[in-house]
């Protein structure tokens, strides 16, 4: 159990990062995973009334508050329209309704969780991130970043056509994923990349990056190899809900669909 | 620490700590309907509405909701009968713990989504669990009231 | 006099007023707007807060106890340990006395026997003060040896329950010096000389888990001393006679001193047939004289409660080429866990309502084992016992149809038991209701069996399957089982029903109503029922055996016969004529010799006044046997053939119940019964580290179904008339949760060749499944 002793609402960011700097002091996103901790929090700072709760459609990029909920992320249309259905999908698994009415962005990425579907899709999508202090940096740095005193401000995503596809295997319809992958492809200095990431493996999303050129009609048999080529680029773990050798094995088949039904959409 | 929000159309001021959950202190004004089923934020029975959105009061700071409007069923407790009518005539209410949060997060949906089918229902409601009934009476229920209240439109 | 007839004998096709109707439940309107009838809502402001401190150790001693600092946090009332309790064994088990169960614990115990059991208890008025005095409450424990392993439990070196004062009230096989909690054997005819004559012979081991009820209200009990100086306790109890008993036994007081209320309850399907939480704040306010009140979080209710019996089955079922079953050998061996509540009679329904499904083996044999373990204590789970030998025997039939080469639905129809039929390995009891043939029949025509078995492949790495089981249960626990029922005509001529027996959600109130207003020719409204008070309620055993509808009804039809003898009594004295010329007909007691009449409004009001005899009547009743209900159910599946991923498609189950009291409340029984049996089949799983700490404790690490889990789920009732039971009636509530898990094991199979032995299937055994047979 959490137990806190102070609650704050700073009225600017400087505030607030001022006050986070105390050893102490904890920021929270939608409090869903921090009060099952067992923390003894003198202030915690709550971000809302900063203007964190909006996605903003901007000219190159998509800049997502921190504070926005994964439902508003779920339901952002400027995000179906680029990406398509993958990151409804990759949200829309988790609990519930209500759930994702209050579990914020910035808590899914800051947490930076094994089990989290949210960062492993916008790992996969070369996302970055906002920090007050430490400046906009790259997602897949900052994923491996020991958590710190900065605030997390914004998730950058920039709109260049890519393609986008999001699954993951699951116990229960809500439950946390087995395995999570994404996978997209883009032109990247005019070279076709590939991203692929893998989350709760059950060790936290990690990405692989790959200059491949897979042309559109590639046979099932040569998609396969590439998938098994990345899949065996990561390392898995067991826990209760799958052994290590399975996880590896649900990587291959969700990143060949994926790779798959990409490469079918530009046939 | 003092806050001030609206409880079902009430102004209401009360001193909190910092740390307390809305469920609580909702439960400690009267609010007996909001059940906790969890601790764990799986199970939906504390769901109330936070300026119109379904929310697991389990997990929101009560000092969070300063200035905010906040409905619980004994809020809405006709709309919410008219419902439960619906709910028992298929026996769907069955040991009635989850029905509360059920029926708030039912009605969100009536505010949220329009013509849902049954797909759309279930996906929305995935976060109200139930252990008595394995859920078909209520997807009976939802569906037989949702038919009844275009019916309603229709004549109005 | 004349009477509008014998209830019990009403045929099931005449046409009844209430009685097969779905009448919504007599508590709903209060339920879905979420009023304050829960016990915690009941519960007074000033409760002290009680809490457990629970053993991190799966067997310790307590060597060293130091409370001092803890009292000194303000607001702490007491600190109590096992120096404070009672050194007299009981049992928590809500069983009929002399309990099955063995006498074997304490309040507070000096051994730790699971990771979780109590060390102390600690109560103070506020939820604050209580934790902060949990934390400063320094226990020393010598840690011991466990015995985590089930399969070696039996004549372990290590015991469970080495005390000297452990005790077994009856001849169950119990013996604490070899860990065992139950022993026995029934058999008829030579079991391994048929076996050894079968041409074929399936030899297979299935394990089941130790599934948590899950109820959405967890344990939860507030007490208080009334003016008589009595315990007064208000808990979520199934079995509120029994916790008055439980709760004399444990403090060592006169039963007379307790008094137990039943309030609305959040769910039980067994978990509270054991008195899990009464004891701690009954205990506090004892001592202290104040009231106390504890709620159970959701992970003491995962780790500290009353799952079902873990058990391994060894089955082995014999045919010969034509599929004819000539026999079936059982061993069960069942994890009673850290105590033995129901430990000795969860096993027996594992064979005697699995074997009896089939109608005429030549010999069976069933042997089981009741071993204790540290682990937490098992209790009654909804089938008890019954589902895990029908997931054992069910699978067993479905892999002999295998190697026959046979549909299974025509392997049983060439075996079911059929009515009229005596079932030896069920007590020598007689079918004389029974319409598994057609309910089988009907489910095949429900899910088009014909066309979908074995399999289709979808076309899209997809595979989809069909599987098939049946199922039994009982009625009530043949000649123990005791309902009594109380009605008496107040002003105005309305009813008060009075019973024993507790709804927990499941609408006994309701159905119980329906029966009394059918008999009394009245409406519902006329009729008010009472919650459970054992100061105020008629003796009932409890709601657990699946015995209310059974036996408490019989209990109401027998009062109101009683009653309405009585009214036409009073009626008769009123209007000045002899009884024998007057007709009752619900409204009115007519002379039918001059057409006089006196309403039932004015013989209520009239009995009010210059009376000398009460217009009530009271009855019991317990029955010699325990008819089965029966059912069959039809499982479809999806399966990716890539990553075994299990999706319920439908689930097609007709049940026969007798006459369907409620068709409404049966439906959703039915229903909520296959949704908890798939969650048994497909994902609720335990898992233990391996000091014996379960992990599987809360609703993110235990994962009970939700409705995007248990695909369609259709039901459907095939009535026979159970000539003894109430209007032709016969248990429903623990029956539905038995086909699920051997039915979704054959459609896997079915679908993909793999027979999964050992529940839940996740998609991982299946995916491992399906690359052996690759290999």
């Amino acid at each position: 159990m959490i137990t806190i002793d102070n609650y704050a609402k700073p009225a600017t960011l400087e505030e607030a990062y001022k006050l986070n700097q105390a050893r102490s002091s904890r920021v929270m996103g939608g409090m869903m995973w921090m009060r099952l901790g067992k923390a003894h929090v003198k202030t915690l700072i709550d971000l809302s009334g900063l203007g964190l709760d909006e996605i903003h459609d901007e000219d190159n990029v998509i800049k997502i508050g921190a504070m926005c909920t994964l439902r508003q992320v779920e339901e952002c249309e400027a995000l179906k329209e680029l990406f398509g259905d993958g990151i409804a999908e990759s949200i829309r698994h988790i609990v519930g309704v209500q759930f994702r009415n209050q579990a914020t962005i910035g808590g899914s990425i800051y947490g930076r969780f094994g089990f989290s579907d949210v960062l492993t899709a916008f790992l996969a999508l070369d996302t970055f991130v906002e920090l007050y202090d430490g400046g906009i940096v790259r997602l897949s740095d900052f994923v491996n970043r020991a958590p710190d005193k900065d605030i997390l401000l914004s998730v950058i995503v920039r709109k260049g056509k890519r393609k986008f596809r999001y699954d993951s295997i699951r116990r229960t319809k809500t439950d946390f994923p087995v395995i999570a992958c994404a996978v997209v492809t883009g032109i990247v200095h005019g070279q076709e990349t590939w991203y692929f990431s893998v989350g709760a493996r059950p060790m936290k999303a990690a990405l692989v990056e790959k200059k491949w050129e897979i042309p559109a009609d590639a046979s099932e048999e040569m998609i396969a190899d590439y998938a098994k080529q990345v899949v065996s680029e990561f390392t898995y773990g067991s826990n209760m809900r799958g052994s290590a050798e399975y996880r590896r094995h649900l990587a291959e088949v969700l990143l060949r669909r994926e790779m798959s039904s990409i490469l079918a959409e530009g046939r | 620490m003092e806050i001030r929000f609206i409880l079902n159309k009430k102004q209401i001021s009360i001193d909190v700590k910092a740390d307390a959950v809305l469920m609580d202190v909702l439960r400690s004004l009267g609010c007996k309907s909001i059940k906790c089923g969890c601790e764990t934020t799986n199970c939906g029975l504390c769901t109330v509405w936070i300026d119109g959105k379904s929310r697991l009061s389990c997990s929101v700071l009560a000092a969070s909701v300063d200035g905010c409007e906040i409905t619980t069923l004994e809020g809405v407790e006709e709309e919410a009968a008219e419902f439960g009518r619906f709910l028992a005539a298929e026996g769907g209410e069955q040991c009635g713990f989850c029905s509360p949060g059920f029926i708030m997060n039912v009605l969100a949906m009536k505010r949220e989504l329009q013509d849902p089918d049954l797909e759309e229902i279930k996906e929305y409601l995935a976060g109200n669990l139930c252990r008595c009934t394995g859920y078909m009476s209520q997807l009976r229920a939802i569906q037989k009231y949702m038919a009844a209240q275009k019916e309603k439109e229709v004549q109005a | 006099m004349s009477m509008t007839g014998d209830h019990t004998a009403k045929s099931s096709a005449e046409e009844m007023r209430i009685v097969n109707h779905a009448v919504p439940k007599v508590d709903s309107e209060a339920l879905v707007t979420g009023k304050a009838v829960y016990t915690n809502d009941l519960a007074p402001e000033d409760c002290l807060i009680v809490k457990i401190i629970r053993s991190p150790h799966a067997h310790a001693l307590i060597k060293e106890i130091n409370t001092e600092r803890a009292e000194a946090v303000p607001g702490i009332e007491c600190i109590l340990t096992y120096r404070d309790c009672p050194d007299k064994r009981f049992t928590m088990a809500g069983q009929t006395y002399p309990e099955p169960s063995p006498y074997d614990r304490l309040i507070l115990d000096q051994r730790m026997r699971f990771v979780g059991d109590a060390a102390a208890i600690v109560a103070g008025t506020s939820e604050e003060a209580v934790r902060k005095a949990m934390k400063l409450v320094k226990i020393k424990y010598e840690v011991l040896e466990p015995v985590l392993d089930f399969r070696k439990a039996k004549d372990n070196p290590v015991l469970v329950h080495p005390e000297e004062n452990w005790r077994s009230l009856c001849p169950v096989g119990a013996d604490n010096k070899r860990n065992l909690c139950a022993h026995g054997v029934s058999e008829a005819g030579d079991i391994e000389a048929v076996l050894a004559s079968c041409e074929h012979v399936i030899d297979r081991v299935y394990h089941t888990q130790a599934n948590q009820q899950a109820m959405m209200e967890t344990f939860r009990t507030y007490t208080y001393l009334d003016a008589y100086g009595r315990l007064n306790v208000v808990s979520s109890t199934q079995v509120p006679f029994h916790v008055r008993r439980i709760l004399a036994n444990a403090l060592d007081i006169p039963k007379s001193k307790v008094r137990v209320i039943k309030p609305r309850i959040g769910g039980g399907f067994g978990a509270k047939q054991t008195s899990v939480s009464e004891v701690y704040p009954a205990v506090v306010t004892w001592k202290t004289g104040k009231p106390a009140k504890i709620l159970f979080t959701r992970e003491e209710s995962m780790t500290a409660s009353s799952p079902r019996h873990e058990m391994e089955l060894h089955v082995r079922v014999g045919s010969d080429d034509e599929g004819n079953i000539r026999g079936i050998d059982l061993y069960t061996l069942s994890n009673t866990g850290a105590f033995g509540e129901h430990g000795p009679t969860t096993v027996g329904l594992s064979g005697h309502k699995s074997i009896p499904l089939y109608g005429s083996p030549e010999a069976f044999r069933f042997t089981y084992d009741v071993v204790y373990t540290n682990v937490m204590s098992s209790g009654a789970y909804r089938g008890y016992g019954a589902t895990q030998g029908i997931f054992a025997v069910e699978s067993a039939v479905n892999e002999l149809a295998k190697e026959l080469g046979m549909d299974p639905t025509v392997l049983r129809e060439k075996n079911l038991v059929r009515e009229g039929q005596v079932m030896p390995a069920y007590y020598n009891e007689t079918a004389k209701s029974c319409a598994l043939d057609r309910c089988l029949a009907r489910a095949k025509e429900m899910i088009g069996w014909d066309e979908k078995y074995p399999c289709r492949d979808m076309g899209n790495g997809k595979v989809r399957g069909v599987g098939v089981a049946m199922a039994m249960q009982g009625s009530g626990i043949s000649s123990v089982d005791t309902g009594a029922v109380a009605i008496k005509v107040n002003d105005d001529g309305f009813y008060s029903l009075m019973v024993g027996a507790t709804d927990m959600g499941t609408g006994c109130d309701t159905i119980l109503s329906q029966m009394a207003a059918e008999c009394l020719d009245c409406d519902m409204k006329d009729i008010i029922v009472h919650g459970v008070d054992t100061d105020i309620s008629p003796y009932d055993t409890g709601s657990y055996a699946s015995s209310t509808t059974y036996v408490t009804g019989m209990a109401v039809v027998r009062t109101c016969e009683k009653l309405r003898e009585k009214i036409c009594e009073r009626g008769a004295y009123y209007l000045g004529c002899p009884v024998d010329d007057v007709e009752f007909d619900g409204e009115k007691v007519t002379n039918l010799k001059n057409g006089e009449s006196i309403s039932r409004k004015d013989i209520g009001n009239k009995v009010m006044c210059f009376n000398n005899e009460a217009l009530s009547a009271s009855e019991a009743f317990s029955s010699p046997t325990s008819p089965p209900p029966f059912m069959a159910g039809i499982a479809e599946v999806e399966i990716d053939k890539e990553t075994g991923v299990v999706e319920m498609v439908d689930y097609a189950a007709v049940v026969d119940c007798g006459t369907v009291v409620n068709p409404a409340l049966a439906r959703v029984q039915t229903e909520g019964g296959i949704a908890q049996g798939i969650g048994m089949a497909l994902f609720e799983d335990i898992v233990y580290s391996k000091k014996g700490k379960d992990y599987s404790n809360s609703f993110m690490q235990y994962k009970i179904p939700s409705r995007l889990d248990v695909g369609n789920i259709r039901v459907e009732f095939e009535s026979s008339y159970e000539p003894t039971g109430p209007f032709g009636a016969k248990s429903i509530g623990e029956i539905v949760i038995n086909t699920p898990s051997p039915a979704i094991i054959n459609a896997i199979q079915n679908a993909v060749g793999v027979t999964i032995r050992e529940l839940p299937a996740t998609a991982e055994k299946v995916y491992r499944g399906m690359q052996e047979l690759k290999d």
